[in-house]
């Protein structure tokens, strides 16, 4: 078996993931996409791999090397479906509303003023997030009709052209504090709950982890979040809304995760390696990880727990 | 397309500030150091001699 670990720059996470690899015996290569050339006419070079887990810090990146990947019908973990969908908050809002499974409320809007109109219709505070990035960046809670005015000017007028739509979200009152879980082939393995006296709760952002208890509900939660995505290896971002319970409020599909394995005591770049290992075993045709898709109104096993109210 | 770790200790100049770096651990293409003189951000773009190179800044499409 041998293993392509995509990477662009290297992290703790890449080198534990390569220490992992390692330490099983397991034959890889670390490819940094920016050096690669993919010839679309000639999957020979890549055919020594019998998998690829993808690591890129970029999406744009790590997208064309996995579709070039899967066009050559290489499993890569995560597919490129799932990059597109985790990549971009509103298509990830999309599939969570679709599959039933509970998320912020959520509004969008691509002009000025319609963003104003959807801010005031959401009620302060909003949240604004640009639908595409990371760690917190950029997020903004919008307490009045004058915050709202001047973030939305200044997005038109500043940002790049993603930052023209305009992704409303109800503030989410919650603890000090949100969740996450670490799901790895629809397997939650380990969760952490961040805590920071700011809104914004991202260890990135200096949040501190400490271990989270995997309820039953967390884990059917969160099940259901990875199967509306796509699968494969996912950190579940949850929020405790006072009256609605759990929110799934992001789905990642390149985790971090290096402040996660002391207070867990969970070996979470072994785990990955184990799951790629095991893509890489299956027969040709069955490696690649096949996106759920959950049409609208369908009942999914969270809307029973919904109903039934269980914790 | 592999990775060559660095023989450790090694040693290169900062391009921003020529100041001296030594790197006394291994270290992999890819990686970034941040040079203790200017704090320059500085990706390792080759082990066997060490190469640095400053690292790319934040894009918008970064993330995990």
């Amino acid at each position: 078996m041998r293993i392509g670990l995509l990477t662009s720059r290297i992290r703790v996470e890449e080198k534990l993931l390569i220490d992992r690899l390692a330490g099983r015996g397991i034959d890889h290569d670390v490819i940094d996409v920016r050096q690669a050339v993919f010839d679309i006419h000639d999957p020979g070079p890549w055919r020594r791999y019998d998998a690829f887990l993808e690591r890129c810090i970029s999406q744009t990146e790590a997208l064309t090397a996995v579709r070039c990947l899967e066009a050559f019908s290489l499993p890569c973990v995560n597919a490129s479906t799932v990059i597109e969908t985790c990549g971009d908050k509103l298509a990830t809002s999309l599939r969570l509303a679709a599959a039933g499974v509970p998320t912020p409320r959520t509004l969008v809007a691509t002009d000025p003023e319609s963003a104003l109109a959807a801010i005031e219709r959401m009620g302060y505070p909003a949240v604004l997030k640009p639908t595409v990035g990371s760690w917190g960046r950029l997020l903004a809670r919008v307490n009045d009709r004058d915050a709202a005015e001047a973030i939305v000017e200044h997005k038109s007028t500043l940002g790049s052209v993603q930052h023209s739509v305009f992704y409303v979200q109800e503030y989410v009152n919650k603890p000090d504090r949100d969740l996450r879980v670490f799901m790895v082939g629809g397997e939650a393995i380990a969760g952490i709950v961040r805590s920071s006296v700011h809104w914004i709760t991202n260890t990135a952002r200096g949040g501190r982890a400490a271990v989270l208890e995997i309820t039953p509900r967390i884990r059917d939660l969160c099940r259901a979040a990875s199967d509306a995505v796509g699968g494969g290896i996912l950190a579940i971002d949850l929020l405790e809304s006072p009256d609605r319970g759990l929110l799934v409020s992001e789905v990642n599909h390149t985790m971090e995760f290096r402040n996660s394995i002391e207070p867990t005591g969970v070996d979470i770049p072994g785990r990955m390696i184990d799951y790629v290992a095991a893509v890489a075993e299956r027969p040709a045709g069955a490696g690649r990880p096949v996106p759920v898709v959950v049409t609208r109104g369908e009942a999914t096993a969270f809307d029973r727990l919904s109903a039934t109210g269980a914790a | 397309m592999s990775h060559t770790p660095t023989a450790s200790p090694t040693s290169s100049e900062c391009p921003e500030c020529a100041g001296s770096i030594t790197v006394t651990r291994t270290v992999i293409r890819g990686e970034v150091l941040r040079c203790g003189d200017c704090s320059a951000e500085l990706e390792v773009t080759a082990t066997t001699p060490l190469r640095l190179e400053l690292a790319p800044q934040v894009q918008e499409d970064w993330g995990e």
